[in-house]
């Protein structure tokens, strides 16, 4: 979207990820999203009188991966307590990083070219989750509210943004990006819908080379398609607001998908003094160079570069072709794609099953294997499966795994493409003559006319290819 | 009374018997807790079943551990499960910890009876027990009097003969003052010998679980059974628990021990007159004396009341009437947190909360809290350059003796002094030892203070089992 007049937008973001380690950050309680409510639970996590945190190694391991990659410093540290009230928050105070956080600095190179840098990503502990009940459906004015402990405790880095981002679809994409990153070190699942990715966006307006202006802090903006359109909605907010004669108040805004609109939630005067000081409970965090090195090891390609290599596979990709390469970088099924064509499959096949009904079933993505996801693109290649057979032994293997030259069979694919489909293109010469002779003379349109007839008998099962290669042997 | 030592060995050896001792235990709370106000909760039921397992595994022929069938005290703030634990709070009213502190699975594995929860000053915030929300303890070597603070339920458990040892925890003084107070050993371990894991906190960085007992080789019997490397906690010392037993007898000679200045400075006279005979008595067992000022001594008191608030004002967050104990329900959350807050906490807890939170705030954090910070720096890199010029420090662990009730309580100025010269040794995470020495007014014990740098604990029993003989010829 481009905003009115020479105005320009400035964004920040600032993204929580939980990590995505066995148990949570202080104690050994398992760190799992959908248990019943308050299972997961300890003395600990429960903040109870007496209890104690313990530091989990593999949230640090996570942080310094995410930090890595990021190209940020990674250096001693220590925790702190942010201190306020709040009822799903057990200890009433969060154990965050505060001035010394384990990764400083660093920078995003996002795919269009342009690079975003980074001030921090620091790791703090989840709250608990409040559900309001009746009344207002809010904390104040519900009737009654519940509160699942389950997800306090959870480890959290913090990832926060310079003031670098231009649009709202520059945000998306470092958003996006960062997410590919997170899910690529296996710090985080992405998850965005879970809650396991959320978003705040800092946002204000200014004409070329002004000073930044006020900005508004929009919380917690749970999918790309919310953080895009609230960016853009306050943006656009702000300017009218300033070109009326008003000014922008620093506040805190909360983004409604519905209404398609961001709302005060409060006021900057009324922002809490946190009265942060060093937790007293926990030593200081100091990778030694060991660790660190253990943990850059480990790290595999990022998906700058694993998107150059696809890519690179490509014959002179048309545009559909890049994008699609996007979404399997996206989602991380360049495995599948490359295990394809390294088994001869054609790029842009491969390209775009992967990034079609590989995605469409990413969910079910365990049943299926590399092989067998190439052995299909193979046999469609050669004209034994049609495109929608190809598409349907895909969707079954999602669905149950298997073999798909088995499943082709069961699902008399294979008899299309031999005998049966010779036998069906026959009878069909038979029964239509007059076609069949204008055919032969060289009107190459009734070709049509019978894959028309041929995919109505087979429900749509056959190969084109393959019944015109059926024809041109009778002709 | 018998020390724990000795009833370990008749225990062990079946001339005695962990119920019986129980029972004794139990009868001399039943003779004087009304008058005294020692224990918030005996767990007599709790107590038989532990007493009766030891007995039967004694007479299966095992070892049952170094404290086997001693009944113990337990200050109420630390948490045994299924055994109500209030801290002297109403906020905790009603709350019963679902797990065992660390110390209490260490004492059962010793062999010890925890027989019940002693009383303190509220969240051991206090020097006198005054503060608890159950009533004063009185001490019982004159009830007209208080036995200290804060754990001065767990001394007077141990001076009234309840039982022969106890638990206190020493955030700026609270086991070696009431200690003093009421003629025992008590010591505060160096900050992460002893594991504070289910120690309810009070200041996190400064508190620390210690022993009480009548004599110093109890005392070591029982640091050592709680001691060493915990990994629940993580400000815990890596080491296993040292050996302090062995080293009971070891005596001074050869030690250089300083004579403190500002560890006597403005102390009543007799006090000063004990700490004097005690410099002698560790001259005669062959100690070389030297005299030192450790001016940043005099800092101790005002950094500690902002380091200690400030870390409450946040420990004691938690405490909103969400999750357990105390709620007074009033229109919305912050408000039943408030009414809760408001109802349940005491004057001088809520003194210290606002205190904290002041320390902390934007604005003063650099003046207060951070200016704290830096002369608890001081203080550490003061006790390291005398810890250069001497083994040990003496000086008195109060500036008197045991004072009557309602003396101090309108004035907390006037309280707080009574923990002046204990408070240098939390603020660098040292160790240090009471040792009743003498007595001053009205017949009452003086406690001498023996201070070591961390890890000295074996040492300072050495020390003290000087003093203890000295005193037992005079």
């Amino acid at each position: 979207m481009r905003l009115p007049g020479d105005w320009e937008m400035v964004v920040g973001l600032e993204v929580h990820t939980e990590l995505k380690t066995a148990t949570k950050m202080f104690c050994g309680c398992a760190n799992h999203f959908g248990s019943e409510p308050n299972t997961n639970i300890c003395p600990v996590c429960l903040g109870l009188p007496g209890s104690l945190p313990v530091l989990n190694e593999h949230a640090v391991d996570l942080a310094m991966a995410i930090g890595i990659a990021l190209h940020s410093r990674i250096a001693s540290s220590t925790f702190h307590r942010k201190n306020y009230f709040y009822p799903d928050m057990p200890k009433d105070f969060q154990i965050s990083q505060y001035d010394l956080p384990i990764n400083s600095g660093g920078y995003l190179d996002l795919p269009d070219g342009s690079r975003v840098s980074i001030e921090r990503a620091h790791l703090e502990e989840d709250t608990g989750k409040s559900t309001h009940l009746g009344g207002t459906g809010r904390i104040h004015g519900a009737d009654r509210s519940l509160v699942d402990y389950n997800r306090s405790g959870v480890p959290l880095v913090e990832i926060v943004s310079g003031p670098d981002i231009r649009s709202s679809a520059q945000a998306r994409a470092y958003a996006s990006e960062l997410r590919g990153i997170l899910i690529a070190t296996g710090a985080s699942d992405g998850r965005m819908e879970e809650g396991s990715m959320r978003i705040d966006a800092n946002v204000s307006v200014r004409k070329p080379n002004a000073p930044f202006g006020t900005r508004c802090e929009i919380k917690n903006l749970n999918s790309l398609r919310s953080l895009q359109r609230a960016i853009d909605h306050e943006a656009l907010r702000q300017i009218e607001l300033i070109e009326d004669g008003g000014t922008v108040r620093q506040e805190t805004r909360h983004w409604d998908e519905n209404l398609g609109e961001t709302s005060t939630m409060r006021i900057k005067e009324e922002a809490e003094d946190y009265r942060y000081f060093r937790e007293p409970d926990l030593v200081d965090l100091d990778p030694d160079q060991r660790w660190q090195d253990r943990i850059r090891a480990s790290l595999p390609a990022m998906p700058a570069e694993r998107r150059a290599k696809l890519k690179a596979r490509l014959v002179s990709p048309a545009q559909a072709q890049l994008d699609a390469v996007e979404v399997v970088i996206d989602l991380g099924l360049e495995s599948f794609a490359n295990a394809a064509i390294d088994a001869g499959a054609d790029p842009a096949l491969a390209v775009a099953r992967a990034a079609n009904e590989l995605a469409a079933g990413i969910e079910d993505l365990k049943n299926l294997s590399a092989e067998a996801f190439s052995a299909t693109l193979l046999m469609e290649q050669r004209g034994e499966l049609s495109a929608t057979q190809a598409k349907t032994v895909l969707g079954e293997l999602l669905a149950s795994g298997g073999d798909p030259k088995a499943i082709a069979a069961a699902m008399g694919f294979e008899q299309l493409s031999s005998d049966s489909l010779g036998a069906t293109v026959a009878r069909l010469i038979e029964e239509n003559p007059d076609e069949w002779t204008r055919y032969r003379e060289g009107d190459e349109k009734l070709a049509q006319f019978f894959i028309g007839q041929v995919m109505k008998i087979t429900k749509g099962q056959a190969n084109g290819k393959a019944v015109i290669a059926e024809l041109q042997a009778r002709r | 009374m018998k020390t724990a030592q000795s009833i370990a060995r008749e225990v062990q050896s079946g001339e005695s018997s962990a119920s019986a001792e129980l029972d004794n235990s139990l009868s001399a709370i039943r003779a004087r807790d009304e008058e005294l106000n020692v224990f918030l909760y005996v767990d007599e039921e709790g107590a038989r079943a532990t007493a009766a397992s030891i007995d039967e595994r004694v007479a299966r022929g095992e070892d049952v551990g170094p404290l086997a069938g001693v009944p113990i005290a337990i200050k109420d703030n630390m948490c045994q499960t299924g055994i109500p634990t209030t801290c002297s709070s109403k906020i905790l009213e009603g709350w019963r910890p679902p797990y065992n502190a660390t110390v209490i699975d260490r004492l059962i594995a010793a062999g010890a009876v925890p027989v019940g929860k002693t009383n303190l000053d509220e969240f051991a915030m206090g020097s006198s027990t005054e503060n608890s929300a159950f009533g004063p303890t009185r001490n019982p070597l004159d009830p007209s009097r208080v036995p200290g603070g804060s754990s001065g339920g767990s001394a007077a458990a141990v001076a009234a003969n309840m039982t022969p040892l106890a638990l206190g925890s020493d955030t700026g003084g609270s086991i070696r003052q009431p200690a003093a107070l009421c003629g025992l050993i008590g010591m505060k371990p160096s900050y992460g010998l002893v594991s504070r894991y289910g120690l309810i906190a009070f200041a996190s960085s400064l508190d620390q679980i210690g022993p009480f007992s009548k004599n110093v080789m109890d005392a070591a019997i029982l640091l050592e059974a709680i001691a060493g490397h915990d990994p629940l906690d993580s400000t815990s010392l890596p080491e296993p628990s040292p050996s302090l037993v062995a080293h009971v007898n070891d005596g001074v000679a050869g030690k250089r021990i300083a004579l403190v200045r500002e560890l006597v400075e403005g102390a009543d006279e007799d006090v000063v007159i004990s700490v004097n005979r005690a410099v002698e008595a560790l001259k005669d067992a062959g100690a070389t004396i030297v005299e030192l000022s450790i001016p940043e001594f005099r800092l101790g008191l005002s950094a500690y009341y902002l380091i200690a608030p400030a870390e409450a004002s946040s420990n004691l967050a938690r405490y909103d009437g969400v999750r357990y104990g105390l709620r007074v329900d009033a229109e919305d959350v912050a408000a039943m947190n408030e009414a809760t807050r408001t109802a349940g906490f005491g004057a001088e807890v809520k003194r210290r909360i606002m205190l904290g939170t002041y320390a902390l705030s934007a604005g003063y954090f650099d003046a207060y809290y951070g200016q704290a910070l830096k002369v608890r720096t001081r203080m550490i890199d003061a006790f390291k350059r005398a810890y250069q010029q001497a083994d040990l420090l003496i000086g008195a662990t109060t500036p008197s003796v045991a004072f009557a009730f309602g003396t101090k309580t309108s004035d907390p100025m006037s309280m707080y002094l009574s923990d002046v010269f204990t408070i240098p040794t939390n603020l660098a995470g040292e160790a240090a030892v009471s040792v009743p020495f003498g007595t001053g007014e009205a017949g009452l014990p003086v406690g001498v203070q023996l201070l070591g740098p961390g890890r000295s604990e074996a040492q300072l029993f050495a020390a003290a089992r000087v003093l203890e003989i000295a005193e037992d010829r005079s």
